[in-house]
Formats: structure tokens, sequence, C-alpha cells
């Protein structure tokens, strides 16, 4: 069966300006997509292409096996059925929460549209609400009928745009796994949009990394982690260091902190590891849990700053060669700046990546 | 787009037509006009700006100040009740003055019975036209000042006293130079209000531009003199306005930390009674003795004035104002909504110009749009189209004029709803199936609908209280309310002018309540 929704080499350009380039990916009936990346990224432009709200200069886009937009041809918003989330929510203000929930519900009898508004406001937790205002609502609530509205008309897709920006941090955390629910809940196919890591892991089940128009790597959130396929993913996604390392065969690297065992050329790059063998010079990436603090070990590092986080401690390591590692510790294994403790590698993935010939010798 | 442009084309023609006759002055009538009109226009007419500028910004300042920072007895209701005197047009609030003040009125009456004959000052001078227009216009640079004062005043005021400054010697320092572009502006506003201003003058029979065209062309029969006069009172109102416009783009608000939760200044004893003297000083003199000499005079006159005319002025006042209510706020909306569709600066232009109209005083636009209406009506009768002018002596040369006189008045609260309806209001209400004539039946009008009512009902209100428009191109036997005031208080027949004039009091208090409600919520 043909996937619900497929982008084939999308691409947009303002006068000159390209916004959007070479963009593809698809996504299955069911699904939860998101798009990931910094602002500017284009990801927002992606979603409006989607609903139709903007033309594409280039490739097409496929919804349902049949085409919706390509270079010249868009097929009308109203006509696409996918339901939108806006930033802002664009409430109508002039209409309560049931009526602005059955505003997409005029080809259903007036029953059904009663019985439709309620089930839907019963799911997002606002049975009861119907009659109040949007200005009435809290910043989640109107989140929660934005929702409900778009839900409504069983869109073949869900596009919703930054969602949780406009909340705070502790209420988007809870709203987000709550959202997931819901759409899984209603069998959605859904792409989020958002700049936030947390969200997109929280919610997603695929993840684009969006970057200058492209996308880097569309993938699961496990694996943008720890297989991120180049450096702004790798820098974009989570946290961690770049070590400098040497090839001992294609298996094997060393570095400061002793060798590591895995393939390597995989996140070598296309280009700069097809002469690299032994003796070349890589980049390895660590996180924070490949370094794992124990008193036992030999290997010793300075505590240089510690970022106290309730569970656990992020400590940034300096080496006795002069690298920099973060290392996440448990808590109670509470070390003074300056302490020297001792560290061991954990590394499952090996990740690497070809030098950059601009870059500074040590990070 | 094409409906904007036709709504600029309107207000340029009337200023067009009015300056285009500064381009081909009539030597004789030059003349005649330079031996014995102009110099007494000029001198009026800069002694009236001078005077009222003055005055309004004193009274209106000062009065926003006490009201917007100071804490003293009676400061609340003070703060909504001084900008009654709005609801009262200043022609009414001036006949009321010489009718009291006068040698015949009652208080000089009363005086010479008391203390026998003494020597009282005009009322019918430079100075009384002056008074009585600082009066009915100080509300706009009160409303204005006090707006700036609450939002940036008091914050950098406490920033002033914890410098070591005294709050009067914070007052000159930091929070008049920071309101100074809004007052500017008020009094800018003020002053174009006194150069359209046809009513006040008249009752007075103090000669300024807006009279001698009307004289011009009713009394000497002579368009010409009567343009040659629009065309330099046009100049004039231009600058003004050109002025008004700059200081507007100044207006930005620097608001020095947030305004909410500060300490009014506590007045005590002797000052704190003299700033409610003060201020009930002004409220009676600009609308509470009014009022009541009005009903006075209502209540002599009793019934026996009610005939039944005054079923045809209420009738002819209603259908007017109701008329260029729908006229107008169409036109607003039409505009509002091609900016909307085509946002740039084509349209912005566009609308620039069309609300230009707010400007421009009411004798100058009657002669503007009558002279192009007769020379179309000529060109259709020479055509041989018609046998008898078309055009002149109907409504629609009045509701033209008014139409451009007054988009501005609604244009304003419909394009500042327009603001609500975002891009993501249009695109949700497409996500879920609705455009075209849906989406403007289901969204936009309910969206737009508080405005379209406050400009309908604002320009309903002005309609009813204009005069010069009313007065100059109405059609045989149209008289109105407005004209009632005028022709009773050119006779001198104060007492037959209570009437209509309190109803109109009584149809312009309504948005005065409207936008007292306004501060109030501030």
């Amino acid at each position: 069966m043909a996937s619900l929704l497929e982008l084939k080499h999308v691409s947009q350009s303002y006068t000159a300006h390209e916004v959007l380039h070479d963009l593809s990916f698809t996504l299955e009936k069911g699904e939860i997509g998101c798009l990931l990346g910094p602002s500017g990224c284009g990801k927002t432009t992606v979603l409006r292409a989607i609903a139709g709200f903007e033309p594409i200069t280039g490739g097409e886009i496929v919804l349902n096996g049949a085409r919706v937009s390509a270079p010249g041809f868009i097929l009308p918003a109203e006509q696409r059925r996918i339901g939108m989330v806006f930033q802002d929510y664009a409430l109508f203000p002039h209409l309560n929460v049931a009526a602005n929930v059955g505003f997409g519900l005029r080809s259903l009898s007036r029953a059904e549209r009663t019985r439709r508004v309620d089930e839907l406001l019963h799911t997002v937790g606002l049975a009861g609400s119907g009659r109040a205002y949007p200005h009435e609502l809290s910043g989640g609530q109107q989140q929660r009928v934005a929702l409900a509205r778009a839900l409504a008309p069983r869109p073949s897709l869900l596009l919703m745009d930054e969602p949780f920006s406009n909340l705070d941090v502790a209420l988007r955390e809870r709203l987000s796994l709550e959202v997931r629910d819901i759409l899984k809940q209603q069998g959605a196919t859904a792409i989020i949009v958002t700049h936030d890591q947390h969200e997109a892991f929280a919610l997603a089940d695929v993840i684009g990394v969006m970057h200058a128009g492209e996308i880097q790597q569309w993938d699961s959130a496990y694996n943008l982690y720890h297989q991120p396929v180049n450096r702004f993913v790798a820098d974009f996604v989570g946290q961690g260091v770049l070590l400098h390392g040497t090839v001992l065969n294609a298996n094997q690297v060393e570095i400061e902190l002793g060798i590591l065992n895995g393939v390597i050329p995989p996140g070598c790059g296309a280009t700069g590891c097809a002469e690299c063998n032994k003796g070349c010079s890589i980049d390895v990436l660590l996180r924070p849990d490949d370094i794992i603090h124990d008193d036992t070990s030999p290997m010793l590092a300075r505590v240089e700053h510690k970022a106290f986080r309730g569970a656990d401690i992020l400590y940034t390591l300096r080496l006795p060669g002069g690298g920099r590692v973060l290392s996440l510790v448990p808590s109670h294994h509470n070390h003074a700046i300056g302490e020297k403790i001792g560290i061991r590698l954990a590394v499952d993935h090996v990740v690497t990546f070809p030098l950059l010939t601009s870059e500074p010798a040590a990070r | 787009m094409f409906a904007a442009s036709l709504v600029a084309l309107l207000t340029l023609v009337p200023i067009a037509v009015v300056l285009s006759s500064l381009l081909t002055p009539e030597r004789e009538i030059w003349a005649h006009l330079l031996a014995f009109q102009l110099p007494q226009l000029v001198a009026n007419t800069v002694w009236l700006m001078l005077g009222v500028g003055l005055g309004v910004a004193i009274l209106g300042v000062s009065l926003a100040w006490l009201t917007a920072v100071c804490e003293f007895p009676g400061r609340r209701v003070f703060a909504w009740a001084l900008l009654l005197p709005l609801a009262i047009p200043a022609y009414v609030t001036a006949f009321v003055a010489i009718g009291l003040l006068d040698f015949t009125g009652p208080l000089q009456t009363l005086a010479r019975e008391w203390w026998g004959p003494i020597k009282f000052p005009s009322i019918r001078s430079r100075g009384g036209v002056i008074a009585v227009m600082t009066l009915a216009l100080y509300p706009y640079v009160y409303l204005i000042a006090r707006n700036a004062f609450l939002t940036q005043g008091k914050r950098a005021l406490e920033v002033a006293q914890s410098l070591g400054l005294s709050p009067s010697a914070g007052f000159f320092r930091v929070a008049l130079p920071m309101a100074r572009p809004w007052i500017v502006g008020g009094v800018l506003l003020a002053l174009m209000e006194t150069l359209a201003d046809f009513g006040t003058v008249a009752v007075f029979n103090y000669d300024t531009f807006t009279t001698a065209i009307y004289k011009a062309w009713f009394s000497l029969f002579s368009l010409q003199a009567a343009s040659q006069l629009a065309s330099l009172l046009i100049v004039l109102v231009l600058v003004v306005l050109l002025v008004e416009q700059q200081t507007r783009s100044r207006m930005r608000y620097s608001q020095v930390g947030k305004s909410s939760a500060q300490r009014r200044i506590q007045l005590r004893g002797a000052r704190a009674w003299l700033a409610a003297g003060f201020c009930l000083l002004v409220l009676a003199l600009g609308f509470i003795v009014p009022i009541l000499q009005l009903l006075l005079w209502a209540k002599q006159v009793g019934t026996a004035d009610l005939d039944s005319r005054y079923l045809g002025f209420f009738w002819h006042s209603f259908t007017l104002a109701a008329l260029a209510a729908l006229l107008v706020t169409s036109a607003a909306l039409l505009l509002s909504y091609s900016a909307r569709q085509r946002p740039g600066l084509t349209t912005r232009l566009m609308a620039r110009i069309a609300t230009l109209g707010y400007a421009l005083p009411g004798t100058v636009l009657a002669v503007g749009i009558f002279i192009p209406v007769a020379w179309l009506d000529n060109r259709l009768m020479t055509a041989g189209w018609t046998q008898t002018p078309l055009l002149q002596g109907t409504l629609v040369v009045m509701l033209l004029a008014y139409l451009v006189r007054f988009l501005a008045v609604g244009h304003n609260p419909i394009d500042s709803q327009m603001q609500r309806i975002t891009r993501n209001v249009d695109e949700a209400a497409r996500s879920l199936g609705v455009h075209g004539a849906g989406l403007i039946a289901r969204v936009h009008l309910p969206m737009l609908r508080g405005g379209l009512f406050t400009a309908a009902a604002l320009v309903f209100m002005d309609v009813m209280k204009e005069m010069p428009i009313t007065l100059m191109t109405r059609p045989f036997g149209w008289d109105t309310l407005a004209i009632r005031v005028f022709e009773m208080t050119s006779e001198g027949e104060w007492e037959r002018a209570a009437l209509p004039a309190l109803a109109l009091v009584l149809v312009g208090l309504a948005p005065v309540i409207l936008v007292t409600r306004q501060t109030e919520t501030h």
C-alpha cells in the first residue's frame, strides 16, 4: 500500500533565495512525524506547503496517492482534508468552544455534530467547557480546543506548527505526552513542527532534522541521538563533545581515553574517509552517557563545571591530555570543582566524522 | 483595489478643485478680498488659533495631569466627567454663553438691578470666542495627554524622584517632555476643528474663512469668491495636517517600566480643594451650566414651539445620519478589506488619502464637491441627456460630502478590528473546508461586527451635529435639527434654539460615554 504522505524532491524558492532544497520523506498512515530544526530552517514552510498554503517550485507532494502540489499546480487547502493547529491557535474569537470545534462539521446533521463535538471535548479533557469563549480559557486549554477543532472533521493528516511554544515549560511536557495519546487514540496521522527536541522525542515516531532548507536525517529519535549522520545533527540533537582520534583499522579507533571498537566508516562521511585507513585522524562523538564515573578506574579527570539536575549531575571534565568530555553521573556522587574523579568509557555506538579543515585542534 | 482608488479619488477631487482655483486667481475678486476682507479674516483666524491653541493646551494638560497622576476628592468622577463637554457641539456652548452673558442676558440684568449700571467686557468679542472654543475643544488634548501620562508618565516620575527631583520639577523635566508629541497632536486636532468650525464663529459674528466662504456663496452669490477663499483655507489646513502627521509618527510608546501599581501623588489640604475646585469650574462652564440653561430655556418655550415641523427636523436629521452612516461604513469596510486583500504601499497610500477628509472643513468640502457636480450637470444638459440639473440640489451631493468628511471616523474602528483577523484565522477556516463567501459570512463579518457598529454609530452622531455641509448643500426643505439651531441663533432666539440643541446633545452623549468607558477600563 502506498504511503499516506509522500514528498518527492520538493523545493521552493522565492526570487533567487531557495527556502527548501530537494526535500523528500514519506509518512505512513497512523504515524506521527516531526520536523525538528532551529528557527529559519524552513520547517514551517514545509508544513504550509503540505497544507496547501504555499506553492512549491520543484518536486511534488502526494497525499493519499493523489498529487496535490507540483510546480504550477496547487490543490486548494480547503479541498485537502488536512487539519491544522496553528502556533497562535487562531481560534475564532466570536465563537464559543463548541462552535469552534464544530466549525468544520457543516455537512453533519445537528445531532451528529453535537455528538462529535462532545466526544472531542471529552477526549481533550474539556467536557463541559463548550459554552466558554476562547478568551476565557488558559493557554493550555486554548491549545486543546485548537487540537479538537482540527481533529473534528477527521482529517486524513493533521499538521501542528510549534503547537506548544506559547505554553510554559512544565505544561509543555505534560501536554505533549497527552497530545500523543490523543492522536494515537484517534488514529490520526500527524506532522509536528518544533525547535524543541524534547517535544519531538515525546511526540514523534519519526523525526526529520532540518537545516538550511534540507532534511539532514529522517530517522527515529534513538538513531538521531546515537547514529547522527553529520555534525549538524550530532550537535543539534542531545549533548556531546568531539574528541580527536586515530584510526587503527576498519573496526577500531584510538582516543585519549582508550580504544573504541565499532564499525568506523559509516559515520566517517562520504568523501572524507575514502582513504582513511590506519593512522588517519578523525573526530569521535562522545555523549555524556558514554562516559561513566567509576571510583575504581585508574583513568582520572578533573571536574571543571558541574550542573546539578536533580537525579543526576552533568559534569564537564578535563582530561590529563587537555581534551574535555561530558559525563552524566547519578547525583549522590557529589564532587567539588577541581577534584579528580575516575572515569571509564562505555561506548555502544561509535560515531566518527572527518576532521574539519578549519577546525582548531582540540575543542 | 478599484474600490479603494475610487474612494481615494473622491477625497482628492474636492481638494484638487479648490486648490486649482488658487492657480486661476480672479483679479477683481482678489482686489475686493484684499481691500475689504482678507486683513480682517487673517487677523481673526490667527488670533483664534493662537488663543484656542494656548487655551486647550493649558486646560487639557493641567486637567490630564491632575486626574492621571494626582489624588484629590472627586478625582475618579472628574476623570471621565471632564470629557462630557465633547457631547455639546461648540456652536451650542456658544449661543448659551451669549444668551447668558450678553447685555440683555440674565446675569448682566441681575447685576444692574443689584449694583446699578456697570460696564462688563462684552462676550461678543475675540476673547469670548476663544473662551467658548477652548471650553468646547480642550477634551481633545485632555484625552490624549491623559493617556500619555497614564501609560508612561508615572513610573518615569518615580525614577525622577529617586534621582532627587521634586514632583513639580519631575513634571516639567520628565513627564511633560515625554508626553509632548501627544500633547502637540491633541492641540493640532483641536486647531483643525477650530479652522473647520463654522457654527461657533457664526453665532459670534466673528468672521473667519468659513463664514466668509458661506457669505460669499449665499449672500453675494459668488461661487468663485467662495472657492478663492476656500483655497486659502485649505492651504492653512494642509499645513496643520502636515505637522499633525509628522508628530503622529513620533508618537511611540517608550514606556519606562511597567505602568501598573504606582502610587498617585496625594494632594492635601488647600491644594486638594484647589484641584477639585479647578476641575469643577471647568466642568461647570463647559457642561453643567450650558445644559441647565438649555433645559431652562426649553422649559420656558415649553411645547409651544414643538409643532409638526419638528417631526420634519427629526426625520431629516435621522434619515441623513442613517444614510451617511450606511454609506460611510460600507466605504470604510471596502477600503479596509481591499487593503487586507492586497497589502502594500499602494493600498496603504490609498487609505491614507481617502481618510484625509477629516481635516477638510465642511465649507471647503461643500464648495469642492458642488463645483464638479455642477460641471457634470452642465455637461449632461449640453449633451442633451437631461433638461434639468440631475445632481445639484439632491441628497447625492450632501452624502458625498459627508462621506469624504467622515470616512476616517468610520475607517478607524473597522480597520483596527480588521487587524485581528490574522492570516492564521483565514487559514484555519480554509483547512476546515470553509472559504470564499462562507469565510466572509462565518468568520470575517462576525469578527468585524463590533467595529462596524462603532463606525456606524460614530458617523451617525457626527452627521447629526454637522452644520456647514448640511447648510450649504441641503436640498430645498431639508431642514435638520442643526439647521434649526443655526436659524434660531442667527435671529438671536436663544430660547427657541434650546430644544433642537438639547436633542443634539443627547445624541452626542452616546459616543462620549463610549469613550469614557474605554478610559475607565484603562
